[in-house]
């Protein structure tokens, strides 16, 4: 069976959260679509499949929590909180502007859902290994997820955490690293190569994974594997397309940061109107 | 009247350094679209170096390039080169006093839609009280071009801050800029606004305003936070008997708190400071911002009513 028949309900709902993610951004007239684009099956199987949330309590103690370490992929987070129920759909429409709750990067003080403020690349794992350790002092055993950018782990705390989430053997500690091989200079392998990322991993003391990043299944089944790791934390390295689902914006770097004028934007709902993979 | 980046003046400006002194070399953190400094990349491919997405490691590369001779200009957001990295330049920079020069763009509110995690509105407070530094705040890109051309010239650390927004051009061609000096842009004998970067050009249009209710405010840029020109705050303050100070940073640790500094221990002289109120900022255009964080001529001019 295809992953779309397979998931048919989860690419519905991927769909919407695209389809959002270029509606707000065009209103917003700024932000990030490519980045956004590229994370929205890791995010729609983690909130409307994998995660133990509530969101009509969305601080549950209990409750697993999700950081995007990658603040500029606002879009994606909001959309799929909205589509979760955490705050109504419409008010996606108000994302970076004055008094929003929106902000350009996710504020945990504003929006309900957001677990981590971000946005300053390089902190989000930080922040997981310490929500993670409170957990088992907590005797909890939620898990803390985190999406990173392929360019984002050119920071060194990124592997200062890493190192630390392996010396605590945190194995509820499950990152994704968005490998869509650009950064906003060009690509990650020309600006300033992380690779081989698989075996920096390793060699770091996690469990690794790889898998194609838009594909339900293998997110899945990387998940079920993550579960089954005792004492390591988990990386998921996720082969994803920049501007996933939107023709002219796929692997393109200018799409890190610029809006879709109008004429794009019928494009871009047009093309997403179609189910893509 | 036209309006320029100063960070747009920073990127031709390196260019033409870039052509006289080969020992200018210029490293980036991913963000040399942005920073301006692609115009050096493009002209000079061999001495500009991208860091990626690593500002610690941008300043401490930096030093190590000043160590061994060069003349690094090190880019990247002023929250992310002050923020991140100021440990780094701390000890790794200004300590040993080496000749990097730490040019960061996007400061202030002004970012607009990126929001708080973005704006830099305590860079000034940093790297004012590093010893050793030497801190430019350009007020148009004529300024910002010629803060540029004199820090390579200047041994040792140097801040230039630099904004994203187009802003009005203050100074023509033939403006001298001394470091260390600050410029009187409007005379009068009522109030003194003292202000940097942006926020003189607000201050310009405040004395205008002023003046049509009968007051006279004379108007200085000062443009060198560090070493500070006493001298012409002080003239300011015996003269005029008024103060007020308007930037485009927290009213703690910047220009309001080094010319507080000054006069109460020398010329206690009345003194309002308009900048940032001890807050974060949020996303929104830079206009809106400004307005609802208290940074425009509006704002300067009911400060200046308050003490006349
Ligand atoms: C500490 C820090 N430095 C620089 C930036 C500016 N910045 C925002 S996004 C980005 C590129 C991110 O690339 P990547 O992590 O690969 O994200 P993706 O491709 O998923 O959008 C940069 C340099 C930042 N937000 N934080
Ligand atoms: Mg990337």
């Amino acid at each position: 069976m295809s992953d779309n028949v397979e998931f048919g309900e989860l690419r519905r709902i991927s769909g919407q959260i695209r389809r959002d993610i270029i509606t707000m951004l065009a209103e917003a007239n700024s932000g990030h679509p490519g980045g956004s684009l590229s994370a929205v099956e890791i995010l729609t199987a983690l909130y409307f499949q994998e995660m133990k949330i509530d969101p009509a309590n969305p601080s549950w103690p209990a409750r697993d929590r999700f950081i995007l370490s990658k603040g500029h992929g606002a879009p994606v987070l909001y959309a799929t909180l909205a589509a979760k129920g955490f705050f109504p759909r419409e008010e996606l429409l108000t994302l970076r502007k004055i008094n929003s709750r929106l902000q350009g990067h996710p504020d945990m003080k504003k929006v309900p859902g957001v677990e981590m403020s971000t946005g300053s690349l390089g902190q989000g794992l930080s922040a997981a290994v310490g929500m993670a350790l409170a957990g088992r002092l907590d005797n909890r055993d939620y898990r803390v997820f985190v999406l990173l950018g392929d360019g984002e782990v050119q920071e060194g705390q990124v592997w200062e955490a890493a190192m630390a989430a392996a010396h605590y053997r945190l194995d509820r500690v499950i990152a994704f690293l968005d490998h869509n091989g650009l950064q906003i200079d060009g690509k990650t392998t020309e600006v300033m190569s992380p690779e081989p990322l698989d075996e920096k991993f390793k060699a770091f003391g996690w469990h690794v994974e790889k898998i194609n990043g838009h594909s339900f299944r293998e997110i899945f089944a990387a998940l079920d594997k993550a579960d089954e790791v005792k004492d390591k934390p988990t990386m998921i390295i996720a082969e994803t397309v920049k501007g996933k689902g939107v023709s002219f914006m796929e692997n393109q770097v200018e799409w890190h940061g610029s809006t879709p004028n109008e004429e794009q934007v019928k494009q871009a709902l047009a093309e997403l109107e179609q189910e893509v993979l | 009247m036209e309006k320029i980046a100063t960070r747009n003046a920073y990127g031709k400006a390196l260019v033409e350094l870039g052509k006289v002194n080969e020992n200018i070399v210029v490293l980036d953190a991913d963000l040399a679209k942005s920073t301006k400094t692609i115009d050096f990349k493009k002209s000079f491919p061999a001495r500009f170096f991208d860091m990626g997405i690593a500002e610690q490691n941008l300043m401490g590369t930096a030093a190590g390039f000043a160590a061994a001779g060069k003349i690094p200009f090190a880019s990247t957001f002023a929250i992310f080169a002050t923020g991140r990295a100021f440990e780094q330049i701390r000890n790794s920079i200004a300590y040993p006093r080496l000749n990097v020069k730490i040019a960061a763009t996007h400061a202030g509110l002004t970012v607009g839609e990126d929001g708080a995690s973005h704006q830099a509105v305590l860079d000034l407070a940093l790297m004012r009280a590093m010893p050793n530094m030497t801190v430019f705040v350009p007020a148009d890109a004529t300024e910002a071009a010629k803060m540029t051309l004199a820090a390579a010239e200047i041994e040792g650390p140097v801040y230039l801050r630099l904004g994203r927004s187009n802003v009005p051009v203050l100074y023509a061609e033939d403006y001298s800029f001394v470091p260390g000096k600050a410029s009187v842009l409007r005379q009068g004998k009522d109030v003194a606004i003292l202000a940097c970067g942006i926020m003189v050009a607000e201050a310009l249009a405040a004395a205008e305003e002023l003046e049509k209710e009968g007051i006279s405010a004379r108007v200085l840029n000062i443009s060198t936070l560090k070493p500070l020109d006493t001298e012409a705050i002080l003239k300011a303050a015996r003269e005029t008997k008024a103060l007020v100070t308007a930037e485009e940073h927290s009213i703690i640790g910047g220009l309001g708190s080094a010319v507080a500094e000054v006069l109460a221990e020398n010329e206690p002289t009345p003194l309002v400071r308009v900048g940032v109120k001890d807050t974060f900022g949020e996303s929104g255009k830079a206009p809106e911002l400004l307005e609802k964080y208290g940074l425009t001529a509006g704002h300067i001019k009911a400060a200046v009513l308050t003490l006349t």
